[in-house]
Parts: structure tokens; C-alpha cells; sequence
């Protein structure tokens, strides 16, 4: 089978400082990839490559077999590349209807689905639990709430690559359970690249993790196999346990 | 914008125009020539409402669209004697094209320097009007002969210089442009462009190309702005650089603010209150402009989104 992602060689340096360092990177359509770290590894700066957020010093960026590398930001989206982000950025002001309309009107008009706008914002709302608050503008929704339509603007963009940057940061335990849901059905749709902190969430739905440090890939395997390396622990807890 | 019924707002803007037509019978001659060019005054603050209410662009060169359109028809009746359809095309077209060439340099930059950028072309040009005096007339500006300003009709005409002709044409400006930028905040469109205001980053995230947005949002408000110099050419027979000035890119900001941003009827307001409020005021004193000022900073104190802007924010929050 031939991957959905491939980066080979990426690198991009902030001054001095190699955030990301030569990462070759493939992931398999269908799976949930974790992709773990400690603080300042590179994960968020990787996955703001693919999406297209930031240019690469240097590598290549493949997706579904074509090179995406130089293009803008807003063409991967439509090819289906859909980043949600790490600190929450729906639009305040804005009603859940309208923040989640925008992604839903933008599939319509690239026939990446069909139908009407309301019936596209309503199932995505729904598949959220945000459905009764979808008049409420963003700003006043709590915030696990503002995290889910964060990731109901993600699905609503039915995207083939959806990467979630840390979608648990500042949920409350019951929320994180109704999320683990969510997760695993949206990943019957899509792949997933799932940056995340909270190791539990890690080991339940992840089918591979990739472990950063340094800008650089550590180790790369199954939960079962990353729990055991050495070199993961050693990278997490500074010395040899 | 959330798709709801769009019966009360059409109503509401059918209800100002039909208000609007009925005022033409009613009021006194000084009155009624003085609403006439408020309405086409507002078609101004409607354009520049668009960048800057809707897009969140604040320009400072908006005068230049405007008498694009002024020059644009005021010359080709003038110098080349075309009829009035074809002037005022003739004045959108300018105001399109140069929207088009200004906007492709100008959304290099955001901010404060969007601002700079824009006051600059305008203030090029202001001047590029004043160097070619043999033909712009220069700073005397140009009187369009009456004999110019009539429209054609098959075998009847329209005397645009007879007050009701006046009324009716600036009522049918505005009408048309009011219903089309309704139709633009509602659309899926509109909503892309609140969309950019709020957060542009975010936008392209969700696979908006939000250059060519932001583009066509120029062009468009640009357009009518032209719109609005080439009908104050045709109808008020005036042409001059003085609508070329930087003060010309300020007023439409102004009359925006005070109506209110990122409401369709706030530049109608906005226009209407700030040339009421001169003209009573004037009525009084001198030191007229000390009043305007203080009415403005009571306004902004106690509608700091603009009337109607505050408006909704209280109590009418389906206002589009």
C-alpha cells in the first residue's frame, strides 16, 4: 500500500535553532498516528509543514502521491490536508453555525461533497454534541466545547489527513472519554496525526507512535514497543531508569 | 448571518427605500436636494463599508476610487462628449481597474501599512489630477454644462439637472447598491470575508485563498465608490480635485464609524447624521465644528460601535 504522507528530508531551522532536522516521515492511509515529544522536539513545527503553515528549509512534503512542498497553505486544505489547531482559534465573534459553515461551503464549492450548507454544518455539529449550542457565538462556549468545534471545523472539511495538535489540552476527564469516541470514529474516515501529551489517550488510539526529540525522529513503533525503548524513556526522563 | 429567515431584513431595507421615495413629496426644495446627495454620499460609505466594516481594511485612500469614477464620467461627457450610460460606465470602469492595479500592490501589506500604502496612491493620485490642470481643470475642478447631463431615454429624456430626476436617480443608486451589498454580507461570500476580519490565518487553514478574497473585495468596494463619483459628477455637475484630497478618504470612514461598521444601513445613517448635524449646527454659530466634535465624542462614548452597530449589539441582533 502506498503511504498518504510522505516527507523525506524535511528540515526547517528558526536562526540557529534546527526545530525540524532531516525527518523522513511515512504514514499509511487509515491509521492513527500519534505523535509524542517532550516540550520544544519539533511536533508542532513538523505538522505546521505539512500543513503548510510555515516552508521547510529544506526536504519534500508527498501526499497521495503528488509533491505538495511549495504549495500555499490554503491548496493542501482543499486536497484534503486539515489541521486543527493547538491553541484554540475558532472565530470568537462568529455563531458555532457560521465558524463551522465556512469549512462546510468551501467542500461544497470544490464538489468535495454536496447538498446544502445547513445540512453539512448540522452533522458535523451533531457528530460533535454541538448541535444545541450551534447559535451561540464561539467566544461564550466553554472551553472543551470551543475544542470540539474546533474539531467539527476540522471534520467539516472532510479532509483525508486530519492532524490534531494536542485536542485534549485543558479537557476535563469526561470530556476526554466522549473525545477517545470521537477520535476513533472519525478515523474510519480519515488518517489521523494526533500530537498529544496525555499518554493514556496515546496508548488507547494510537495504531503506531513516532517520538520526536530534538527535531529529529527518536523511534517510531507500536504504544507497546515505545513503552519499552529505552532511548524513549531516557529522552522523556533525562536518565536511564 | 446564520441563514436565518431573510424576510425581516429585506423588509426592513425595502421599508428605508420606500421611506426614502416617499420623502422626495414631501419635503422642502433645500432639504430635498440636500438628501439627494446624501444618498449618493452613502453609495460612497457603502464601498468603503465593505472593505472596512466587512473586511476589517482600513483604507485612507478611498478618495481616490471615488473620483475615479468622478473623473472617469466627468471627462468623457466634458472633453469627449459621450452620453451619460456610456460616462457613467466609463466612470466604473476607472474605478474598477484602478481598484484592481491598487489592490494587487497594496494587500502586500496589513495593518497600518495597508493605511500608509493606500493614503499614499491617493495622495499620487491627488496630484496626478492637479499636474494635468489643461485637462482636469486642476484645482478650479470642471462644470459639467446642463446640456450634457441628460439621459436619453428612446424617443423621451431625463434632465438629470430637474430636481426630481435628481432624487429619483440618486434614490435608484442607492437602492441598487444597498440591496447588492445585502445580498453580498448574506451570501456564503460575506460570510469568508467576516470570516478574514476576524481571523485571516484561520481562514486559510480552512482552504480560503484569502489574497484573492480579499481582492475582489476591493475591486468591489472600489466599484462602488466609482459608482458614487460618477453619479455625483452627472447629477451634481461638479468635477473637481477637491474629492480627490485626503479629506475624502477620511469623511467615509468617519460617516461609517458613526453608523455603524459591518451594518448594511449604518453608512445611510452615518452620512445623513453628520450632514444634519453641520447643517443645523451651522444654522446656530460660527463654531459649528466645536459641536460636531463634541456630538462625535458623545458618540463614541455611548455608541462605540456606531448607531446602528450599538443597535444591534443591544437590541436588534438579526440587523444584517
Amino acid at each position: 500500500m502506498m503511504p498518504l504522507l510522505t516527507t523525506k528530508g524535511l528540515s526547517r531551522s528558526f536562526g540557529g535553532l534546527r526545530a525540524v532536522d532531516g525527518v523522513d516521515f511515512a504514514l499509511m492511509p487509515g491509521e492513527i498516528r500519534a505523535v509524542i515529544g517532550p516540550n520544544g522536539a519539533g511536533k508542532t513545527t513538523f505538522v505546521s509543514l505539512v500543513s503548510g503553515r510555515i516552508q521547510p528549509s529544506s526536504g519534500m512534503i508527498v501526499f497521495d502521491g503528488a509533491d505538495i512542498t511549495n504549495l500555499p497553505a490554503y491548496a493542501r486544505v482543499r486536497l484534503g490536508v486539515a489541521y486543527t489547531f493547538q491553541i484554540t482559534s475558532v472565530f470568537a465573534n462568529l455563531s458555532a453555525y457560521d465558524n463551522v459553515a465556512l469549512p462546510v461551503q468551501r467542500t461544497l464549492t470544490d464538489g468535495r461533497s454536496k447538498g446544502a450548507v445547513r445540512t453539512g454544518v448540522m452533522a458535523a455539529l451533531e457528530r460533535t454534541g454541538l448541535a444545541a449550542r450551534a447559535h451561540m457565538p464561539a467566544g461564550q462556549l466553554s472551553y472543551g466545547h470551543q475544542r470540539l468545534l474546533e474539531v467539527a471545523m476540522g471534520l467539516a472539511l472532510k479532509p483525508r489527513l486530519l492532524i490534531l495538535d494536542e485536542p485534549t489540552q485543558g479537557l476535563a476527564d469526561s470530556e476526554i472519554d466522549n473525545f477517545i469516541q470521537l477520535v476513533r470514529e472519525i478515523a474510519k474516515s480519515a488518517t489521523v496525526l494526533l500530537i498529544e501529551h496525555n499518554m493514556p489517550v496515546v496508548m488507547q488510539l494510537a495504531d503506531r507512535i513516532t517520538v520526536f526529540n530534538a527535531g529529529r525522529i527518536l523511534a517510531e513503533g507500536t504504544p507497546e514497543a515505545i513503552r519499552a525503548n529505552a532511548e524513549v524513556q531516557q529522552a522523556y526522563l533525562g536518565t536511564t531508569p | 448571518m446564520t441563514e436565518a429567515s431573510p424576510a425581516k431584513p429585506y423588509a426592513l431595507h425595502l421599508g428605508v427605500i420606500a421611506l426614502l421615495f416617499a420623502l422626495s413629496f414631501v419635503l422642502p426644495d433645500y432639504h430635498h436636494g440636500l438628501l439627494a446627495r446624501i444618498m449618493v454620499l452613502a453609495v460612497f460609505a457603502m464601498g468603503y463599508n465593505m472593505l472596512f466594516g466587512y473586511v476589517g481594511l482600513l483604507s485612507l485612500g478611498h478618495a481616490m476610487f471615488f473620483s475615479a469614477g468622478l473623473y472617469g464620467a466627468g471627462l468623457t461627457v466634458y472633453h469627449l462628449g459621450w452620453n451619460v450610460p456610456a460616462a457613467f460606465a466609463a466612470g466604473l470602469a476607472c474605478g474598477a481597474l484602478l481598484a484592481l492595479v491598487i489592490g494587487l500592490l497594496a494587500l502586500r501589506t496589513t495593518g497600518v501599512a495597508f493605511m500608509i500604502v493606500t493614503m499614499m496612491f491617493a495622495q499620487v493620485f491627488y496630484l496626478v489630477i492637479l499636474y494635468f490642470a489643461s485637462w482636469t481643470g486642476g484645482d478650479q475642478g470642471l462644470v459639467v454644462q446642463q446640456a450634457a447631463r441628460v439621459l436619453v431615454l428612446g424617443s423621451g429624456s431625463l434632465d438629470l439637472t430637474n430636481p426630481t430626476v435628481r432624487y429619483m436617480s440618486a434614490l435608484a443608486l442607492f437602492s441598487i447598491v444597498l440591496l447588492v451589498t445585502l445580498a453580498i454580507v448574506r451570501s456564503r461570500y460575506g460570510r469568508v470575508l467576516v470570516a478574514i476580519r476576524e481571523n485571516e490565518e484561520r481562514t486559510k487553514m480552512l482552504g480560503y485563498d484569502t489574497f484573492s478574497n480579499k481582492l475582489i473585495a476591493v475591486v468591489v468596494s472600489g466599484t462602488i465608490c466609482a459608482a458614487s463619483g460618477a453619479a455625483y459628477a452627472l447629477l451634481f455637475g461638479y468635477v473637481g480635485s477637491s474629492f480627490a484630497s485626503v479629506q475624502y478618504s477620511i469623511l467615509p470612514l468617519l460617516w461609517v464609524l458613526l453608523g455603524g461598521a459591518a451594518t448594511t444601513l449604518g453608512p445611510l445613517i452615518g452620512t445623513l447624521f453628520m450632514y444634519y448635524v453641520i447643517d443645523i449646527t451651522s444654522g446656530f454659530t460660527s463654531a459649528y465644528l466645536l459641536i460636531v466634535g463634541i456630538a462625535l465624542i458623545l458618540l463614541v462614548l455611548f455608541f462605540p460601535k456606531g448607531i446602528l452597530g450599538s443597535i444591534r449589539q443591544r437590541w436588534l441582533g438579526w440587523l444584517p
